[in-house]
């Protein structure tokens, strides 16, 4: 379980989360949504610790995730970036295995091959793929690959940031229909950051908006049509006129 | 307050300098501690090895050539005025083997390793690779950091010893065939007159410049600011820094090495 209470972080005048208040349980698939800038990649730093918050709890299973054991906190983890983030060096099934090809996961090159190659399929990439480099793929080619790579080592926690921007929709339905796959049959907890309405039915146990730096709604998916918080109203209707101004 | 003003912007130049000697100071010490922890990435080290080594083999040995080469004519028109153009082999030895060797290879290593490991670097920083990194549990230090300063550490004093003796080619070259020096004597005059401390004080020298370019390469580029803009700072300060680190470590090293 990830509890995260009244976690705080601005960068200089740039206020992005002021008191976040949300609790993620073991085996649940939670979609944050919340309008662009709106600090939800942030957040999601925050908790694994590439972005130091100002102020703010965040437990796993009750420890503070900032006083545990760095190695075994971040090997229950996988993050798919929003931006991909592959190694250009390296090819696209190194990436991929990247893992098990040192550490404490570590297995012979073949064995992390065949696994790489396996999770590649998952995510609808062919096995010419893997020996290609980042900088020839596709932008939707490479976000697939980063997400292969994000569940490469079948991680307990997986976070996926905007996993389905930049596919078409049958791509975007197999990623979908993998995210809910990961969280039903292996008992993994996902926190996905989407902008995709329909994404957000396919995959979410649990819905969080993130507006002006607060959990603005959180509830069940089920609850999300009939809630009546306008800002959400307005988020999930995707319409320009309501409480959230966009700028014109 | 006109008067203030500018005492005011040099006290928080002095400041901000003072603050940023401490960040360097501070991440050479994280530098040295992850060199003796592991994990170790030798596969890193060695492809940095061919990367800082291997590749700079030709910019080290053309600066080292022409240097020679110009020491040579330069001693000897020198050295014509009181009549003692004789010491011309071993004054390019000595100039080459103690200063300029190292010196000018530091430069150009700087100019070429320290540019593409903050180049690098920096860039993995705003594509979100180092972040990519640590969630894979890879520490960027051990992984990028070490490999990085510890091949260049090493490689440098390999790449001043070939400059060395290409610098002292060029000399040869130029002494035998413009300045009339007869090629066996002068070979026998920087034997003679070339002692072992003249060479390993400027491999010495070698193997400090060369970490303080990896170190000012991976300082710079782990610390990039975000966009193309950032990287690019983060490529000017590292060679910049790299640059004049050099010349300031090589003052107190001869300092040391030669004022008794
Ligand atoms: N390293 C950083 N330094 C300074 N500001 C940052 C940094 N990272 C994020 N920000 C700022 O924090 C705010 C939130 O950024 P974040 O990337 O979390 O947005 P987001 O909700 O993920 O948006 P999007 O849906 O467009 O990805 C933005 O205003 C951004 O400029
Ligand atoms: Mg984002």
């Amino acid at each position: 379980m990830i509890e995260i209470s009244a976690l705080n972080k601005a960068f200089g005048l740039n206020r992005v989360l002021q008191g976040v208040d949300l609790t993620v349980v073991t085996g649940t698939s939670t979609v944050i949504i919340g309008g662009s800038g709106t600090g939800k990649s942030v957040l999601l730093k925050c908790i694994l610790g590439l972005v130091a918050p100002d102020s703010g709890t965040i437990l796993l299973d009750g420890q503070d995730v900032a006083k545990a054991e760095r190695d075994a906190f971040l090997a229950k983890f996988g993050m798919l970036f929003q931006g991909a983030a592959l190694f250009d060096s390296m090819t696209v099934w190194q990436n991929v295995a990247f893992r098990l090809l040192r550490g404490s996961l570590k297995r012979p090159a073949g064995e992390a091959k065949e696994i790489a190659v396996e999770k590649l399929r998952r995510v609808g990439l062919t096995p010419d793929v893997a020996e290609k480099f980042p900088a020839e793929l596709s932008g939707g080619m490479q976000k697939r690959v980063g997400l292969a790579r994000a569940i490469a080592a079948d991680p307990q926690i997986i976070f996926f940031d905007e996993p389905t921007t930049g596919l078409d929709p049958i791509m975007a339905g197999v990623i979908n229909d993998l995210i809910r796959e990961i969280v039903t049959e292996m008992g993994a907890t996902a926190m996905t950051i989407t902008h995709d309405m329909s994404s957000v039915r396919a995959i979410a146990d649990r819905v969080a908006m993130l507006h002006g730096g607060v959990i603005r709604w959180e509830g069940p998916v089920e609850q999300m049509d009939g809630a009546d918080d306008p800002y959400l109203r307005q988020f999930i209707t995707g319409s320009a006129e309501g409480p959230i101004e966009a700028v014109r | 307050m006109i008067l203030l003003s500018p005492l005011s912007a040099l006290g928080r130049s002095t400041l901000a300098l003072l603050a940023a000697i401490g960040r360097v100071a501070l991440y050479f010490g994280r530098v040295l501690s992850h060199i003796v922890r592991p994990p170790w990435y030798p596969r890193e080290f060695v492809v940095q090895l061919l990367q800082i080594g291997w590749l700079s083999l030709p910019v080290v040995g053309l600066t080292a050539l022409f240097t020679g080469g110009a020491l040579a004519l330069q001693i000897y028109s020198g050295g014509s005025r009181f009549n003692a153009e004789t010491v011309v082999p071993s004054i390019v030895a000595i100039g080459i083997a103690r200063e300029l060797g190292p010196v000018l290879g530091g430069l150009m290593v700087a100019g070429r390793v320290a540019a593409a490991i903050a180049a690098e670097i920096g860039t993995m920083k705003v594509t979100e690779q180092i972040d990519a990194l640590v969630t894979l549990s890879t520490n960027p230090m051990k992984y990028l950091t070490v490999p990085r300063v510890l091949a260049a550490t090493l490689c440098l004093p390999i790449l001043v010893a070939v400059g060395d003796s290409i610098g002292i080619f060029g000399g040869y070259l130029v002494g035998t065939t413009r300045l009339g020096f007869n090629g066996t004597n002068y070979l026998q005059n920087t034997a003679d007159f070339l002692e072992f401390w003249d060479v390993a004080s400027g491999l010495v020298k070698g193997a400090v410049f060369g970490f303080i370019v990896a170190l000012m390469g991976c300082f710079h580029g782990m610390n990039s600011g975000r966009g193309a803009q950032g990287v690019g700072k983060a490529t000017t300060n590292a060679v910049v820094s790299a640059s004049i680190l050099i010349l300031a470590a090589n003052y107190i090293l001869t300092g040391v090495f030669f004022s008794a």
